[in-house]
């Protein structure tokens, strides 16, 4: 550790104003940063001090996320070895799911922050710890299956167009994670949808023993076949995105965030409200077979907690105001499972729910904003009149 | 009474000027800059589709349609004046535009003052005449038919507008890289909250 300190110390003229390395400065500060504690401050201003800094809420973030990582570690593994017919074991199972998820987080972080850097260097600006989370975000959303480039293409589209564009981190309108998502779904919906490339080892449809189908259970239930247990949802026996499938691991990374404030408990509360009342409101309609899944269970499927708790959450794409977050994750958990049901194209409804939300996130706050004021305004009046 | 609110519904969402069709995007981006302003627009432009979607319904289904000047007796049931509905139809904008502006100078001159030279271009709109254009090639059974899908299309111009001044407004001071400032970022934009919009496409109601 010692070594590497005076390691650093050694080479850090170079990047400083004047040295001979002096376009890298911000490689070299985001390597030193990463590694210890930067020992540079803010000298002018009045400031908050606060040890909640960028770098340690986004680490928070991939804490909260790592239940979910590991039990879709094990889930892959699980509906791998089930898929052909073999008994495996936890290690067996956990090892398979490791092997085939790892590469799509290297991909997915060497891809994007390859580009944060690249845009830090040219631009020369300080590398931002915004991509950590979304580079953990998005192989957590995309089936087992995906190929490696697909994964390079959405997130430098992400990055690129969805981030850097409107100028890095904290300045983006749209969530990076979801954008990389819905950016494979229109392209490339093959790979994204149906029932095969939930499963690792399945789009081949080699050795597949009879009987077995990789159908979600959201693909269960637009068909109207028998959906699993709620128990089997809850726990995450059931196949899905990597990251989606159990309840329980997002619910111990809800309570992180909770606990440590990171998440917004208003936006978390609104949208399960928005959903539960819209899963109700059909069960009183029960027009069609789908409708008349109980709210709870229609909760339970699919990505719907996993985009409630990390995606829709996010500071920077949510609503600012608190009156904001209620409207915006009531309206995100109503158009979720509205799309789910009535739209045939697509089987789930979280990530354009979301997406669509983010649109109008800026609108409802300028409204909740005027509001405001007018009402001040007609109190400074009247105190004025008595 | 459900096929008109399935009609109004589509014609917001999935059929929406502006995210499923691209029309009407000249004062779209350049009057976005506030939420204030890309308001009135907005209000005008519904106000301006409910009128003269319907006049033009009635003047494509007595006037022009082949067929349609079989109520001045039967010598004239086989004239077919569809050649004339572009100019009738740009007639009948153009007239109403320029009421709407007299109306919105005599009520709210800080809007007419806003708006300015776009109030006038209303009239050429691509929104508009689209709006009048799709109701004759879809062919509206009804006048209450034209009038909901008028709504609905000027609900629909309305949201898009007033949701991408506000996004615009908080953007003001992001650090966006030069070439991109202005325009380029609003055209992105436009594209993103497309793909926003596309959650719609394809629903059954």
């Amino acid at each position: 550790m010692k070594s590497l300190r005076k390691y650093l110390d050694n080479i850090k003229p170079q990047f400083e104003k004047g040295g001979k390395l002096e376009k890298l400065h911000s490689t070299f500060e985001a390597f030193e940063s990463f590694l210890f504690v930067s020992d540079k401050v803010t000298f002018k201003g009045s400031h908050i001090r606060d040890s909640l800094d960028l770098k340690r809420t986004m680490s928070v973030v991939i804490i909260a996320l790592v239940p979910a990582l590991l039990f879709g570690m094990w889930n892959i593994g699980y509906f791998h070895f089930k898929s052909i017919g073999m008994e495996a074991g936890l290690w067996a199972c956990f090892f398979h799911g490791f092997i085939k998820i790892l590469p799509i987080i290297a991909v997915s972080y060497i891809t994007g922050l390859g580009i944060e850097f690249i845009f830090a260097q040219s631009r020369g600006h300080e590398v931002n710890e915004g991509f950590l989370v979304s580079g953990m975000l998005i192989p957590l959303v995309m089936p087992v299956d995906i190929p490696l480039w697909m994964v390079a293409v959405a997130t430098a589209f992400a990055v690129v167009i969805g981030k850097e564009a409107f100028g890095g981190t904290g300045m983006n309108i749209f969530n990076p994670a979801l954008l990389a998502r819905a950016f494979i779904f229109f392209a490339y919906p093959g790979r994204i949808t149906g029932d095969f490339v939930w499963i690792s080892g399945l789009t081949g449809r080699e050795n597949i023993v009879d009987g077995f189908t990789g159908a979600t259970p959201l693909a269960l239930a637009s068909t109207g076949a028998a959906l699993p247990s709620i128990s089997d949802l809850f726990f995450g026996f059931v196949p899905g995105s990597i990251g989606e499938t159990s309840k329980l691991a997002i619910i111990i990374g809800a309570i992180i965030l909770l606990i440590s404030g990171i998440g917004s408990w208003r936006i978390m509360l609104a949208s399960l409200t928005g959903g539960l009342f819209m899963g109700y409101t059909f069960n009183l309609i029960g027009a069609n077979h789908y409708m008349q899944i109980d709210a709870i269970t229609q909760i339970a499927m699919g990505s719907f907690l996993f985009g409630v708790v990390f995606m829709a959450t996010d500071p920077v794409t949510a609503c600012q105001t608190n009156r904001g977050k209620y409207i915006y994750g009531f309206l995100i958990g109503m158009f979720a499972i509205m799309i789910r049901i009535f739209n045939p194209a697509y089987p789930e409804g979280t990530m354009m729910a979301i997406l669509l939300m983010n649109t109008f996130a800026p609108l409802i706050d300028h409204y909740v904003v005027e509001a405001n004021i007018s009402r001040r305004l007609k109190r400074a009046v009247k105190t004025v009149k008595s | 009474m459900e096929n008109l609110l399935n009609l109004f519904v589509r014609s917001i969402f999935i059929d929406n000027m502006v995210f499923a069709y691209f029309l009407g995007m000249c004062s779209y981006l350049a009057v976005s800059k506030t939420v204030k302003t890309s308001f009135g627009l907005g209000i005008a432009v519904i106000f301006v589709l409910m009128i003269t979607v319907p006049v033009n319904w009635l003047i494509e289904n007595y006037l022009l349609k082949a067929g349609a000047l079989a109520w001045l007796g039967s010598e004239m049931a086989d004239v077919d004046l569809s050649y004339l509905s572009f100019i009738m139809f740009i007639a009948v904008i153009a007239a109403i535009v320029q009421l709407v502006e007299m109306i919105v100078e005599k009520m709210s001159p800080s809007l007419y003052n806003a708006l300015g030279i776009f109030l006038p271009l209303i009239a050429v709109n691509c929104a508009i005449l689209g709006a009048s254009l799709f109701m004759q090639e879809r062919d509206y059974h009804s006048i209450t038919e034209a009038t909901v899908y008028a709504a609905g299309s000027g609900v629909g111009w309305f949201l898009a507008i007033i949701s991408i001044a506000a996004i615009r407004e908080k953007i003001r001071y992001s650090n966006i890289p030069a070439p991109l400032r202005g325009l380029g970022i609003t055209f992105i934009l436009t594209g993103l909250m497309a793909i926003g919009f596309m959650s719609f496409m394809g629903i059954k109601i």
